[in-house]
């Protein structure tokens, strides 16, 4: 429950707290993907977790590979790294933000709304920038439908009702491994006896993929044809073929009017794209396209569009900066008011403009997915990286502080699903020596507000 | 996660506000200057010598406002934001005391909505609409707007479990739904928008009339209508069924409004048996947008004869704002019109939803039509207790119009200014130049909290009046009825209506002259309605089976749990399940 209280109490050392020591827990939601498929089933015997049921690889890693935490928080001086205690690496963090000018929060998309939410109020604070990891990941999505909107649904929409299917730029098989089993290709539906074999498939990619092994129609484009197919599709779902050429990003125009038959043709047609289109030459421009084809064939029927968001809550972030700032990510406070503007006030940009002068990053590895320039300034700089594991980032930063891992043994919170569906997270392990990364920014808050007097 | 309670420095004192010039037409007080005491969050006849004094010297003393339908909190408002950053550039304010920076003008961000309201008198408000599967959003929400006392009402327009109990007329089975739906998602009424329209836009389709059947079930909106209200008054819910009746917008509708009005008897003595929110956008003539007008007329007379029916105005102003709503279909119909931005957003088995900015243009015939239905019908419909100020904010227009609205209702000075700025031709269309009626400072309290207090079913919660024991949700505009006219002095009523001089809630001063000088916690009002055991959904294998074959959360993770309704304040009901044998 995202609530700002007014007053906290604190315990300095961790209050142990639910989970099980011995035991299943069921309904569990995988802290991995998007996807936030709710139906795992987590095995803990002494302590630790044994068995996994129903999560997709990537999910049952995420449980059952859970080693290599940081046991304390540390800091690196001139003689390498030290363990310090959770008092003291707060009292770092706050004295670093209370003295910083551009102060930069980034990440958010592994933590609770609940954090989130402070997370803006500690941004609104000390005037500083608050971003989530949507500004490398489908923030062009986010321009895109604030430039056209956004025909979407909910994803058991989908699987009761969608008989065709497209994927485009995206490859759930690897990246969202349960997606088509629990939502879309394989899944019953309430409309259709036999689902599997009444759905057809459209896979749009540059390469073939493990999903476009499966696709009734596999579309292999070019590298940086999205936004051109896009066309050739509106174009001929408007009843214009004869403006489309031969072939167009390697596709023939045999194949392109098949395609949009099928998709005209659809009782419901669901899109579902990836970074291939947000994130390609183009960029929101190719969503932005994407967007108005499925804009043109609800002339004819019905059909939907959902980005595949990867980073778990990375939706909850967008939702919770949007209700108390106004924006989804990228969001300025060094004006006293909420200023948006990406490019201008999107982390890999204020990093490269060597602008910000204290970074926290929270559930996300700058050092691995950030440019160089951006990764050489965050190690110029004092940098606290919040999160379980020691990562690439730990190497840019100047103190660490280990959490416990959502989902897994930290306290019950929310979650947003890639379609903005809310769920709360189940604790699956006793959470006995980590503090959350809500209590963390719990108490950051209320230490800088006694330093600001607020 | 712990919690302290907020400690507010006013709650500890006593309140005196002396000379206040009440209107408070649920004690039939119509305007009279008395001394209000506020003690421990409650009107009471005496306070301590240490109170604190407020002299109000006459000026206009109500209850707090209520907003009895307003987008504010949820999924699609916080779509609205999302997809509109132009928006939130345009009513941006920084940091002020204890106030936040807030964003946005049509769709303002949580504490945006909050202040703003709370500005104008506001201390009640309900969320018109929710989809049960995503009420945790709408509770995280209404958490964050911590000026207002909060409900909302559930949808359930294209509930699959409530279509298989209507398509039986088995009112019983529907009312078991509707309790369980209720409890698992802290809703507090029932909405039904475009019943079965939306489920028919599931295929991209919609109705048309309350008899055609919906796609693959087998079920008119007619029966869903009429299941749904006998279900709610076998509950005996605290507020009626809140319908948005089919066929939105869309010219010649007034004849489905009509037939609606029909369907329910009266069911109820405390309050309506149906409300019939944002009239305005029904209350349509004409066949295409050429021969579009205003059938106000014949709705008022319809309203007239259906004691037992309450509405809504859902007044348009012009300008810039952004619809939203549960009815798709109708969302897509303006997207096709305006070319506009269009998002849309259907919930499984349960509802759809759509967004789209609109630009109401005072220059258009079809616009200056809606403006004029809006009044008109407050205007026509004799008994303010049957017709209530909104705008169905944002759709309408910003609910920060609401004074400008009052205005246009008080003063037939500042309709003819106003008409003469429209288009030339309204009055070929629409009544509203032949309407000289101006409503009082009475009417306007019952319009604005007393008839809301009572169509929610609150006034037994100390809401929409200030008797002994009631909320002190108070609120003092600078308006001094005494020495004015409001029918000529209609610039003052404007400002005075659109900043208190003191705005109290649960007896603390929380807004004064503009600015909110006190943090408080909300409260959620949820419904929580009696179900016998043997009709107890969980049990039923049909109801089970529904969720765990067609829904794509578990069911176990459906319900909301009690971290989300931190202050919920359930309304116990019993309902009728013994008295008519059902239990």
């Amino acid at each position: 429950m995202t609530e700002i209280p007014e007053a906290f109490s604190f315990s300095h050392t961790k209050q142990p707290s639910g989970g099980v020591h011995d035991g299943v827990v069921t309904d569990v939601l995988c802290p991995f993907c998007g996807c936030l498929c709710d139906d795992i089933k987590v095995t803990v015997t002494a302590g630790t977790i044994t068995g996994v049921e129903n999560a997709c690889t990537l999910g049952a890693q995420k449980f059952l590979a859970d080693t290599g935490r940081l046991p304390k928080p540390i800091r690196r001086d001139e003689d390498g790294w030290h363990e310090i205690s959770y008092d003291e690496a707060i009292e770092y963090c706050v004295e670093i933000l209370k003295n910083a000018n551009r102060p930069l929060l980034y990440g958010w998309s592994s933590s609770l709304t609940e954090a989130q939410a402070i997370g803006v109020h500690i941004a609104e604070l000390i005037g500083g920038v608050i971003d989530s990891t949507s500004t490398v990941c489908h923030g062009p999505s986010i321009l895109a439908i604030q430039e056209v909107g956004h025909p979407g649904c909910t994803l058991g929409q989908v699987k009761n009702r969608a008989d065709v299917i497209v994927y485009w730029g995206a490859n759930p098989t690897d990246a969202h491994p349960r997606h088509m089993s629990r939502y879309s290709t394989y899944v019953d539906a309430y409309f259709m006896h036999n689902s599997f074999r009444d759905r057809k498939i459209i896979v749009v990619d540059v390469r073939r993929t493990a999903t476009a092994d499966i696709a009734d129609e596999f579309l292999q484009i070019t590298p940086g044809g999205d936004y051109a197919l896009a066309s050739a599709l509106r174009a001929i779902v408007r009843g214009r073929d004869d403006v489309v050429p031969a072939e167009v990003s390697g596709i023939s125009k045999v194949q392109m009017m098949q395609v949009a038959e099928m998709l005209k043709n659809a009782k419901f047609g669901a899109v579902f794209f990836g970074l291939g289109v947000a994130m390609t030459r183009g960029k929101y421009k190719n969503v932005r396209n994407a967007i108005e084809l499925v804009d043109e064939l609800n002339r004819f029927t019905k059909c939907t569009i959902t980005a595949m968001r990867g980073h778990w809550n990375v939706y909850g972030s967008n939702e919770v900066f949007t209700w108390i700032s106004g924006y989804p990510y990228g969001i300025d406070y060094s004006r006293g008011i909420a200023y948006y503007n990406p490019g201008e006030t999107t982390s890999a940009d204020l990093l490269a403009r060597r602008e910000v002068d204290a970074a926290v990053i929270v559930g996300s590895d700058v050092g691995a997915h950030f440019p160089r320039a951006c990764c050489e300034h965050l190690a110029s700089i004092p940098t606290v990286l919040i999160d379980p594991y020691p990562s690439a980032t730990t190497h840019l930063s100047t103190v660490q502080i280990p959490t416990a891992v959502n989902g897994i043994d930290a306290e019950p919170g929310t979650a947003y699903r890639m379609d903005g569906i809310p769920l709360q997270t189940r604790q699956v392990l006793p959470c006995t020596t980590h503090f959350t990364d809500y209590e963390i920014f719990s108490r950051i808050y209320a230490r800088l507000k006694e330093e600001k007097g607020a | 996660m712990m919690h302290d309670a907020t400690i507010h420095p006013s709650a500890l004192s006593d309140i005196l506000i002396k000379n206040a010039y009440l209107v408070d037409p649920i004690q039939g007080i119509s305007g009279e200057r008395v001394d209000l005491c506020v003690s421990n969050g409650v009107i009471v006849d005496a306070v301590s010598e240490h109170a604190i004094v407020i002299d109000a010297d006459g000026a206009l003393t109500l209850a707090g406002g209520i907003d009895s339908h307003t987008h504010v909190c949820g999924t699609k408002v916080n779509f609205g934001r999302y997809m509109s950053p132009e928006d939130m550039r345009a009513g941006r304010t920084a940091r002020r005391g204890v106030m936040y920076p807030t964003s946005g003008y049509t769709v303002p961000t949580t504490y945006g909505n909050s202040y703003r309201y709370s500005k104008m008198g506001y201390t009640t408000l309900l969320e018109g609409a929710m989809a049960p599967l995503e009420a945790r959003h709408t509770h995280e929400e209404f958490a964050a707007t911590p000026l207002q006392d909060m409900a909302a009402n559930a949808l359930f327009d294209g509930n699959w479990n409530l279509f298989e109990a209507a398509q039986q007329h088995d009112y019983r089975q529907a009312a078991a739904v509707i309790a369980w739906v209720l409890r698992a998602v802290k809703g507090f009424g029932v909405k039904l928008t475009n019943p079965g329209g939306s489920e028919a836009w599931g295929f991209g389709d919609d109705l048309a009339s309350l008899d055609e059947s919906v796609p693959h079930w087998d079920v008119t909106p007619r029966e869903i209508i009429d299941t749904t209200i006998k279900a709610n008054e076998y509950l005996d819910l605290p507020h009626s069924v809140h319908l948005h009746c089919n066929n939105l917008g869309m010219p010649g509708n007034y004849t489905t409004t009509l037939e609606t009005m029909d369907i329910p008897s009266a069911l109820n003595d405390r309050r309506q048996t149906l409300y019939m929110t944002h009239i305005q956008y029904h209350s349509y003539g004409g066949s295409t947008w050429r021969t579009f007008r205003s059938e106000s007329l014949a709705i008022a007379n319809a309203v007239h004869n259906h004691p037992h029916i309450c509405v809504d105005m859902g007044q348009v102003m012009f300008g810039r704002t952004m619809t939203m709503t549960a009815d798709g279909p109708m969302e897509f119909r303006l997207y096709t019109l305006h070319h506009n931005k269009w998002s849309n957003h259907d919930v499984e088995l349960e509802t759809g939803s759509g967004v789209i900015p609109v630009y109401y243009d005072r220059k258009n015939l079809v616009n200056s039509i809606m403006w004029a239905i809006g009044l008109e019908m407050a205007l026509l419909i004799k008994n303010p207790w049957q017709c209530l100020l909104t705008t169905d904010n944002p759709n309408g227009a910003p609910f920060v119009k609401y004074p400008e609205i009052i205005a246009l209702l008080m003063s037939a000075a500042y309709r003819d200014e106003q008409i003469a700025t429209v288009h030339p031709s309204l009055g070929k269309r629409a009544p509203l130049p032949t309407l000289d009626r101006e409503l009082s400072f009475e009417e306007i309290a019952v319009m604005t909290r007393a008839g809301q207090a009572r169509a929610l079913g609150l006034i037994e919660e100390g809401k929409g009046h200030l008797s002994l024991d009631a909320a002190a949700d108070i609120a003092i505009y600078p308006i001094w009825p005494e020495s004015m006219d409001p029918a000529a002095e209609y610039e003052d009523i404007i400002s005075g209506f659109s900043q208190t001089l003191y705005t109290i809630k649960d007896g603390v001063i929380v807004c004064r002259d503009g600015k909110v000088v006190q943090k408080i916690e909300n409260k959620t009002f949820w419904s929580d309605a009696y179900v016998p055991p043997q009709y107890d959904v969980e049990k039923n294998p049909r109801f089970v089976e529904m969720f765990d074959r067609f829904y794509s959360v578990q069911f176990r993770n459906y319900a909301v749990q009690d971290e989300y309704v931190r202050r919920g304040h359930p309304l116990v009901r019993t309902g009728k399940w013994d008295t008519e044998g059902g239990g």
